[in-house]
Parts: C-alpha cells; structure tokens; sequence
C-alpha cells in the first residue's frame, strides 16, 4: 500500500482506575487503504471497540490514548485540538455503532438527526442538507427515503435502523469508517443484507474500513485483511484468506478452532481453555501464555513482531497449519 | 384522542364530585360559623333569624344538596362575611397569585435547568459540590423560615427591597400585573423567590440526574461521532430527553405552588388567594373555603391535562404509538 489511509502505530490506550492502569489497548499497529476492509477481530474485552474509539477521539474518560500516533491521510490525530477532532468526525471518519437501537436518539426525527449532521459540517441551507439526506436514505435501501424523514426511531426495525445510521455515517462521503460490530445485533438474513450493501458502498465510493468484529465469519466474507487482538495487542494479522487457513498464532488458531462450523458434525467443540485476562492482571511477556498449549519458559518475555511476506505475528512459537 | 379527552373529562367530574362531598362534610365538622358571625350581644331571636338565613339550620346532606343545585347553576354559594359571591372573592386574588406562582415556576426553570446541566456534566467537581449542596438547603430549610431569613437580609439589613403588599399593578396587553412597574416588581421578587427555592432545588437535581443518566448513553456517543458540537449536544440531544420527567414534576409542583403559596403570602402580605383561604378557615366562611378548594382541585386537574399534552408533544413514542 503506498498512501494508506489510516495507519495506527503502536497506540497505547488507558485507563486509570482505582486499582491500577487498565491498559485497554497497548500497542496495537495496523493500516488500511483506499476502497479496503481491514477486520479487526477479538474477544470481548480485546481492546478493539476502544480501538475504534480512539481513532475518532472518543475514549470515554478518565480513558486517554497515552502513546503511539494515528496518522490519517498523513496527519498525527493523536494530540489535535477537540475542535479539529470534531471537524473530522462525522465529515472524514465517521463510525457505526454496535446497537442500531440505541444509536439514534429516540425523540429526535431521523430527517433531524440527519440534517444537523450535514450542517456540522457544510454551510449548506436546511432544505438541501434534507435532500442529501433522503438521497443518501435512498442508497442505503430505505423505501421511501422522503417520508421515512419524519419518522422517529421507535417507527423502525433494528435493521433499518442501522441503515439509518449507515446512511447517516455515509452523508459526507468519508474517507474512512469505523464500525464497530454493526451487524451482531441484527437477523442473520438482514445481517447478510447489509454486509452485501456496505461492501458494495465501501468499494464503490472508495472509503477505507474498519470492521470490528467478534465474528469470524462475517469477517472472513467482507474483510481484505485480517488483525487478531488480544489482551490489548494486535497479535497476528495478515490477508484474509492466508489468516483463516494458515494462522501463525496459536490463539488464531483457538479462536478458528472453536467456530461451530469448522468442526466436524458431532466432534467436541474445542474451546480455547481459561479466561481472558483481566486487564488489570497480565502475565508478563505474552499474555496468551497462560492459556497456551505451545508455551514454554521463553514466552515470559516479550515476543518481538516477526513478518513473512504479507503476515506478521507475535509469537516464539508460530505455527502455520492449516486448520479445518 | 377523542376518547382520550371525553374519559379525562368524566373522570374530572368525578373527581371534582367527591372532593365535594369531602371539603363540604370536612367544613361542616369543623364548627359552627354562627359564634364568629354574629355580635356578642346579640339576641336569641337574631341568633335564629341569622341561623335561618344562612341555611345553617337545615340539615347537612339539605345543605349539601342545595349546595350541589346552585353549583350545577354556577353558583358557588355566597360568602358569609362579605356577602358576595364566593367565587368572585377568588377570582379577585387569583390573578396575585397565579402572577406569584408563574414567576416562582419561571424562575425554577430558568435557574434551575442550566445550574442542573452544569452540576451534571462536570460531576465530582466543587461547582457541583457547591449546587448540590445549595439545592440540599433549598429542599430542607422550612418554607417560612427561608422566607425570613430573605426578609432580614434584604429588606432590614441591606434595605434593597420591600418586604410585605404587592405594589403597583401595572397593565401590559390588558392583563393586571406587578411586572409592568418597577414597584411591582421590586415587591414581587422576594416573595417570587421564596416560593421557588424548593422548586429550583428541585428542578438542579432532577436536571443533573437526567445528564448523569443520558450523557453517557449510545446516542450522545453517536452525536459525537456525527461531529456536532457539544453545545447542541447538550442543548438538544440531552435536554429534549431530561426534559419529559422535568415537565411532569414542574406540572404537578406548579399546582402546587398557586395551592400552596398560602405561607409565603402570610410572611410577605401578598394579596392573594392563600390569604383569602387563610381568612376564610378562621372566620368559618365556609361557601368560601369549598369554592377555594374546588376551584383548586379544578386547576390541578387541567394542568394535569396540559402535563399529558406536553408529553405527547416531547416524546413522540406517546404521540405515534408504539413502533409501526
């Protein structure tokens, strides 16, 4: 990738609490370009939703993104005045959320909701920012995108209701979305009708995306390249199709293992054993260690970021295999 | 909304029914009005003509009857002390103290709602220690002490303001009001602000726990991630939800204060209805006190009906329905 859109090096977010630093994310690099879909998958608790949050600015406090750099389209965000962060947002980056329910404000008509977005961010006048607006209701799938403008929320169907958000992120054009599991809540079939929109919308107006998910199989449909969080880490990332059948990882690898459909009809399931960790608490060097079959003394250190070609991985002990 | 209106009003007429028979019997109990009314010295045959004319030698459920045929004709009795109409001695104070009680209401809200943001969105702070503990003192310190405590210091310490009447009436658009003299309006702060003081106290803590509950909810989330300031943030996307609970108490603590305001206006003099009432108990008017009582009970139930229609018009998951 020459110019990627977005590239996180290193980000380090915490969260002071009472008991200790909650190092939420703590050293998670990965890029993603024009007209791309990076996944960034991991377990509750993974650091990717804070992630997310911490690219558009939002990290709820006493939270602070404490180390690394956020350059999009070359400019550090880390560190920008809130005023500037909030002409990028919603303008440049703009996010969906995981509950399309709770997304939209419930006594604010959606043509409301939509209209002060365009109006954030463009001196435009009320009645064109409501035809962007139906317009953009229009390309999402909204039938009769001008009427739906002075319904509220509670008059919609989850799925639709994330459209509206979708619609509402899109209105701008940005450079680049976040998304933060947008489709976990919703049926599978209108799950799988949105996946099919956003892939088409994200190529066809060339915008770069983040797909936070849990679920490996969304990703692996949508996403052109893959990142493995755990514990606060980016711990293997690479091409789609090369992350899914040759995982380096041993936690990949678990996490590939314990997907319903990857097993064989009526043969155990094979869950990952113990617990995340808790964030307050990591064992030291790799944080997989304590849950890991391959783990030997050296794994108390820090596992140092090796690539082959288009993958890189933490690990002393990576595997490559191919897992079915 | 038909059915809405035509079951609200047959339930008002119910309840106005039994308050009735209630404040009548209630009055009855109290004692007999012909030891006040009547001089000293006056003779038995006097005592029994007087008896006679004031229909206080019939029995109580005549009285209450003939009570009930006058007020279907619209004739709430005659006062025993003025003799006139008891309904036009009301009507005469009410304006002084629906003016009492509006600005009470007004300042509740004006002071109230932005010093309940304040605290709210900078919680823990020693701006919000200092307004919660304000509105503490405001809730618990009796009425009449507060009203006081405002008397001594700015009418006999600092000698800014007067401290008893209501000043000259002024007239603005054809209404009788103190706001259109300045001495009106210097005579009507005092008493304005001690009736609101638990109402402002009110208001701050019902405002702060509404932005305490809302801020950090997805939608306010989104907002951010639209780009819209945080000024329309506040202003719109929060206030319009804290709004609906505000509204319901407000409605119901503003009939209150034009039922209530009977000790401020005993403290400050003021010439209203409380007064009125205040009198009439002492004197045993009794046509009177039931007019005052049902004339009250009248006020609450429409602003009952005012809270239900601003609801409706704030929240539209009551005015559409349920989700379509």
């Amino acid at each position: 990738m020459s110019n990627p859109t977005l590239v996180v090096e290193n980000l380090q977010t915490h969260f002071p609490t009472e008991k200790g630093i909650v190092k939420a994310v703590d050293g998670v690099s990965f890029e993603v370009g024009r007209g791309e879909v990076l996944g960034l998958v991991g377990e509750s608790g993974s650091g990717k939703s804070i992630t997310g949050f911490s690219i558009l600015g939002l990290v709820d406090p006493p939270g602070k993104v404490v180390g690394g750099r956020i350059l999009f389209q070359g400019r550090d965000l880390v560190g920008l005045p809130p005023h500037e962060m909030r002409k990028l947002r919603g303008h440049k980056i703009a996010m969906i959320f995981q509950d399309p329910m709770m997304t939209l404000n419930p006594v604010l008509s959606i043509g409301t909701q939509m209209v002060e977005t365009v109006l954030a961010h463009e001196n435009v006048s009320v009645k064109e920012a409501r035809a962007r607006a139906r317009d953009t209701l229009g390309m999402v799938g909204i039938p009769s995108p001008e009427e739906r403008l002075s319904a509220y929320p509670h008059q919609f169907s989850g799925g639709m209701r994330q459209r509206v958000a979708i619609a509402i992120a899109l209105l701008h054009r940005p450079d680049l979305i976040i998304a933060d599991e947008p489709t976990t809540a919703l049926d599978v079939t209108i799950q799988s009708q949105i996946l099919a929109q956003i892939q088409a919308l994200s190529r066809d107006l060339g915008m770069a995306l983040v797909w936070i998910s849990h679920d490996l199989g969304v990703v692996a449909g949508l996403a052109h390249r893959i990142a493995v969080m755990y514990a606060g880490r980016v711990v293997e990332s690479g091409p789609t199709d090369h992350v899914l059948d040759y995982p380096v990882h041993p936690y990949t690898i678990g996490l590939l293992q314990s997907v319903a459909a990857n097993a064989p009809r009526g043969a155990p399931l094979r869950a990952i054993p113990g617990m995340a960790p808790s964030p307050l608490n990591r064992p030291s060097g790799c944080a997989f260690r304590t849950r890991c079959s391959f783990a030997t003394p050296i794994c108390e250190n820090e596992p140092p970021l090796d690539d082959a070609g288009s993958m890189a991985w933490r690990c002393f002990h990576p595997q490559a295999r191919r897992v079915a | 909304m038909t059915v809405f209106i035509i079951r609200r009003l047959s339930q008002s007429l119910l309840v106005l029914f039994l308050t009735s028979i209630i404040v009548f019997a209630g009055i009855y109990a109290i004692g007999n009005p012909i030891d006040i009314l009547i001089a000293g010295d006056a003779t038995p045959a006097e005592r029994e003509q007087a008896i006679r004319a004031l229909g206080l030698d019939r029995s109580l459920i005549e009285q209450y009857g003939t009570f009930v045929w006058n007020a279907l004709h619209g004739d709430l009795g005659r006062s025993f002390v003025f003799n006139q109409p008891s309904i036009d001695l009301i009507f005469n104070r009410m304006p002084a103290t629906l003016e009492l009680a509006f600005v009470a209401l007004a300042l509740s809200l004006i002071l109230g709602i932005p010093l309940g943001l304040w605290a709210g969105l900078k919680p823990g702070t020693a701006l919000d220690e200092t307004v919660m503990t304000g509105s503490i003192l405001g809730f618990s310190l009796p009425n009449f002490w507060q009203g006081m405590m405002l008397i001594m210091i700015f009418s006999v310490w600092l000698g800014w303001l007067p401290s008893t009447g209501r000043g000259e009436v002024g007239s603005v658009l054809g209404i009788h009001t103190s706001l259109a003299t300045w001495s009106g309006l210097t005579h009507l702060i005092l008493p304005a602000v001690n009736l609101a003081l638990f109402n402002i106290s009110l208001v701050i803590r019902l405002t702060r726990s509404g932005v305490r509950e809302t801020m950090p909810l997805d939608f306010v989330k989104f907002a951010r991630a639209k780009g819209l300031s945080e000024r329309r943030i506040v202003s719109v996307h929060v206030l319009k939800n804290i709004l609906i609970p505000i509204v319901t108490v407000v409605g119901v603590e503003f009939g209150s204060l034009v039922a209530f305001a009977i000790v401020t206006e005993t403290i400050f003099a003021w010439p209203g209805m409380g007064k009125l009432l205040i009198d009439s108990i002492m004197r045993l008017d009794r046509p009177v006190v039931v007019a005052y009582l049902l004339v009250v009970v009248t006020l609450f139930i429409v602003i009952n009906f005012v809270v239900d229609l601003l609801y409706s018009l704030l929240d539209p998951r009551i005015r559409l329905g349920s989700a379509s």
